[in-house]
C-alpha cells in the first residue's frame, strides 16, 4: 500500500437489505442485470495492446526475480535476460541465506514486530469510535467527523517533526513503541471512516431490537456489530498491514538503520552499497515484497471489495 | 526472540488494555445517574480514538505551524526567514517545478491508463480479464522502495563498451546506440518522468480496480437505450459512461493525486533528488534527517498543506453532500 488514506467516499446505502449479503454480490448485480459493455468483443488491436502492457508491466518484476536466483558472476556481467538461452544454467539459492544472515534476516523479523501492533491496535479503537459516530447521538457528533474526513488527506509529514523532537526528548527514538504509536495515530481517521461507512449498512433494526432486550451498548457493540463488521475490520487490517510494512519514511525517521531496522530500510541500505551486487539487492528487494504480495494475493478479494464498496457507492 | 516476546506482549498489552480502559469507563458511566450516562457514553467510546487524532495529527501539526516560523532548533522566532529563504533559493523552486509536475503528470495518468485498462479488459472473455486485471494490480502490494529497487534494475547504466544489464540500455545498445544515464539526464525532465512512470507502475492497478467496478455498475438499460437511439460506442462510453462514474473518477484522482504530492520513497531510493530530480517529500527528509533543520522542514511541510487545503475542502464538501444524500 503505498498511498496513504484513499479518499473513500461513504458506504451507506439507505435500504436495509443485510449487509453482508449486499457485499458479497459484485457491485453489478445491484442493478440487476450486470452491465457487460462488450464482453468478448475484443478485437486484435485490443488483445494486443493488453498483452503488451501486461508484459511491460511483468517485465521488471520477472527481471528481478531471475535475478535473486543467478550466479553472483552471471548477474552482474550479463543481463538477465541471457538466462532464457541457457535455462538449465547455473541457478542458486545462496543469495537469499547470504543477506538473510546479513541484515535482512533480522530485518524480516522486525517488521513483524513493528506492524502486527501497528496494525492490530488502531482497529479496536476505530471500530469503538466508529460505533460511537454511527449509533449513538452526541453533541460535537458531526464537527468530529468532518474533522476526520479532512484528516484523511493530511499528509503524515504535518505531525513528524514536533513528533520526532517529543520522542527525542523521551528517549524513544529507535523504539518499536514509537513507531506503534505513530501508526496507531496516523491510520485512525482512515481507520474511523472506513468502519462507519460499513457499519452505516447495518440494519438498524437488529441494533433496537437489542436494546428493546435489555442490551445496554457496550453489549450490542461486542455482540452484535464487531462480529457484523469483519469484513471492514479485514479490509482497514489489510490497508493498515501494507502501510505500515511498506513504509519507509516514518521507520527511517523513528526507528532508523540498526538492529530495529525494517525490511524497507535494509533494502535501501542494500541499494545504497551497490558494491553488493545486484544478485544480493533483487533478493533482498524479493525478501521486502513476499509478505505483502502474499498478503495481498491470498486477501486480494477482501481488500478490493474495501476498495470497491467504499467509492464507487459515492 | 525478545523481540518477538515484546511484540506479543503489546499486541495483548495494547489491546487488552484498550478492552480494559473501554470497560472500566463504561463500568463508570453506567454508574452515573440516569440521564448522565448517556451523556458521558458517547465520549467514553469516542474518546481514546479523538485523543489518539489530538496527540499524534493535531497537536503535532500546530507544532509544525509554529515550528515553521522559528530557527533551525525551534529555539527562537524568525519570522518569515524559513520560507523566504526556501522560496529565494533556485534549487527550491526547483523542487516546487518538480512537485508540479509529478502532480500534473501522475494522477492524470494514472486515472486514464486505470480507465483504459478497465474498458478494454471488460472486452476480453472472463478468464483473460481476470489475469490481465491481477497483473495490473499486482505492483500495489509493493512498497515504493521495492518498486524503486526494481526499475533502477531496468534504467541501470554502464560505461559505453561494457554489457548492459539494465534492460533499457540493453535494448538501446542492441539498437546500435551509445547507453543512456537514464537518471541522470534531466533535458526534458527525462529522468523526472522515468521515475514517475514508477508511481504509476505502482498505482494504475488501483485506478483500474476502482474504475472497472464502476463500469461494472452502470445500469445496462441506460447503455441499450443509447444503441439504440444510434449513438456509436464512443459516443456511449463518454455520454453515457463517463457521467455515471464520474464520481468515482474524481475520488481516484484525489487519493493518487495525495499520495503524489508527498512522494518520498521512490526519489530518495533512486537519484536522492539528485540530478534535479527533487521534490518536496524528499527536500522535507533531507532537512529533518540529514541537515536536521526543524524551521525548513516545518516550513515545507506547511506548504504542501495550504497545497492540500483545496483538496480538504472538496472532501469535506463531498462528503457533506453525499450524507444529505443517504
Amino acid at each position: 500500500m503505498t498511498t496513504s488514506s484513499p479518499a473513500l467516499g461513504t458506504t451507506g446505502t439507505p435500504e436495509g437489505q443485510p449487509a453482508a449479503e449486499r457485499r458479497a454480490a459484485p457491485p453489478a448485480a445491484e442493478h440487476g442485470k450486470a452491465s457487460q459493455l462488450a464482453r468478448g468483443q475484443a478485437n486484435w488491436a485490443v488483445k494486443s495492446f493488453l498483452l503488451v502492457l501486461c508484459l511491460v508491466w511483468m517485465v521488471p518484476l520477472i527481471g528481478l526475480l531471475v535475478t535473486s536466483f543467478r550466479d553472483p558472476d552471471d548477474a552482474n556481467t550479463t543481463g538477465w535476460w541471457t538466462v532464457f538461452a541457457d535455462p538449465f544454467g547455473s541457478w542458486t539459492t545462496e543469495n537469499y541465506s547470504t543477506v538473510v544472515q546479513g541484515t535482512m534476516g533480522p530485518a524480516f523479523l522486525n517488521s513483524f514486530v513493528l506492524t502486527i501492533p501497528a496494525t492490530i491496535i488502531p482497529i479496536l479503537i476505530a471500530a469503538f469510535a466508529a460505533y460511537a459516530f454511527t449509533f449513538m447521538r452526541f453533541r460535537g457528533r458531526d464537527f468530529l467527523f468532518i474533522l476526520i474526513v479532512g484528516l484523511l488527506v493530511v499528509p503524515n509529514q504535518v505531525a513528524l517533526v514536533p513528533l520526532l523532537q517529543i520522542y527525542a526528548d523521551a528517549g524513544l527514538v529507535g523504539t518499536f513503541f514509537s513507531v506503534w504509536l505513530a501508526h496507531t495515530g496516523f491510520g485512525m481517521p482512515l481507520a474511523i471512516f472506513i468502519l462507519r461507512g460499513y457499519m452505516q449498512t447495518l440494519p438498524r433494526s437488529i441494533i433496537e431490537s437489542a436494546s428493546v432486550d435489555g442490551a445496554g451498548h457496550f453489549t450490542t457493540f461486542w455482540r452484535l456489530i464487531v462480529p457484523m463488521s469483519i469484513p471492514a475490520l479485514a479490509a482497514f487490517a489489510i490497508f493498515q498491514f501494507l502501510w505500515v510494512w511498506n513504509d519507509l519514511l516514518v521507520a527511517k525517521l523513528f526507528l532508523g538503520s540498526g538492529e530495529n531496522e525494517p525490511v524497507t530500510i535494509a533494502l535501501q541500505s542494500l541499494l545504497g552499497t551497490q558494491g553488493q551486487g545486484w544478485q544480493l539487492i533483487t533478493a533482498g528487494a524479493f525478501i521486502t515484497m513476499s509478505v505483502p504480495l502474499l498478503v495481498f494475493i491470498t486477501l486480494q478479494r477482501f481488500f478490493v471489495r474495501g476498495l470497491t464498496a467504499g467509492s464507487v457507492k459515492g | 526472540m525478545i523481540k518477538i516476546i515484546n511484540a506479543l506482549l503489546a499486541v495483548v498489552a495494547g489491546v487488552g488494555g484498550a478492552m480494559v480502559l473501554y470497560f472500566v469507563l463504561n463500568y463508570a458511566a453506567e454508574r452515573l445517574p440516569g440521564r448522565w450516562e448517556h451523556r458521558v457514553k458517547p465520549y467514553v467510546f469516542v474518546g481514546p480514538a479523538v485523543l489518539l487524532i489530538g496527540l499524534f495529527l493535531l497537536y503535532p501539526a500546530i507544532r509544525t505551524l509554529i515550528f515553521s516560523f522559528a530557527n533551525r532548533q525551534s529555539t527562537e522566532f524568525v519570522g518569515f526567514e524559513n520560507y523566504t529563504d526556501l522560496l529565494g533559493s533556485s534549487a527550491f523552486r526547483t523542487t516546487l517545478l518538480n512537485t508540479l509536475l509529478w502532480i500534473i503528470i501522475v494522477p492524470a495518468f494514472v486515472v486514464v491508463l486505470g480507465l483504459v485498462v478497465a474498458v478494454l479488459a471488460d472486452r476480453l472473455g472472463e478468464r483473460s480479464e481476470k489475469a490481465a486485471k491481477s497483473i495490473i494490480f499486482l505492483p500495489m502490494a509493493i512498497s515504493l522502495v521495492g518498486a524503486a529497487t526494481i526499475w533502477s534494475f531496468v534504467y541501470n547504466s554502464r560505461p559505453a563498451g561494457s554489457t548492459q544489464i539494465g534492460l533499457l540500455n540493453a535494448i538501446v545498445v542492441a539498437l546500435g546506440f551509445d547507453p543512456i544515464a537514464w537518471l541522470q539526464i534531466d533535458d526534458g525532465k527525462l529522468n523526472s518522468l522515468l521515475l514517475m512512470i514508477i508511481m504509476i507502475w505502482t498505482q494504475a492497478g488501483f485506478a483500474m480496480v476502482l474504475l472497472s467496478a464502476a463500469i461494472k455498475s452502470v445500469p445496462e438499460e441506460t447503455l441499450e437505450a443509447a444503441r439504440i437511439d444510434g449513438a456509436t460506442e464512443v459516443q456511449t462510453f463518454f455520454r453515457i459512461v463517463v457521467p455515471q462514474i464520474w464520481a468515482t473518477v474524481i475520488t481516484v484522482f484525489i487519493t493518487v493525486l495525495i499520495g503524489v504530492m508527498k512522494v518520498f520513497d521512490i526519489i530518495y531510493v533512486a537519484t536522492n533528488g539528485n540530478f534535479n530530480t527533487n521534490v518536496i517529500g524528499v527536500e522535507f527528509f533531507n532537512q529533518i534527517f540529514t541537515n536536521r533543520n526543524n524551521g525548513y522542514a516545518s516550513a515545507i511541510v506547511i506548504m504542501l498543506m495550504i497545497a492540500i487545503i483545496p483538496v480538504m475542502v472538496y472532501q469535506v464538501r463531498h462528503f457533506k453532500k453525499q450524507e444529505a444524500n443517504a
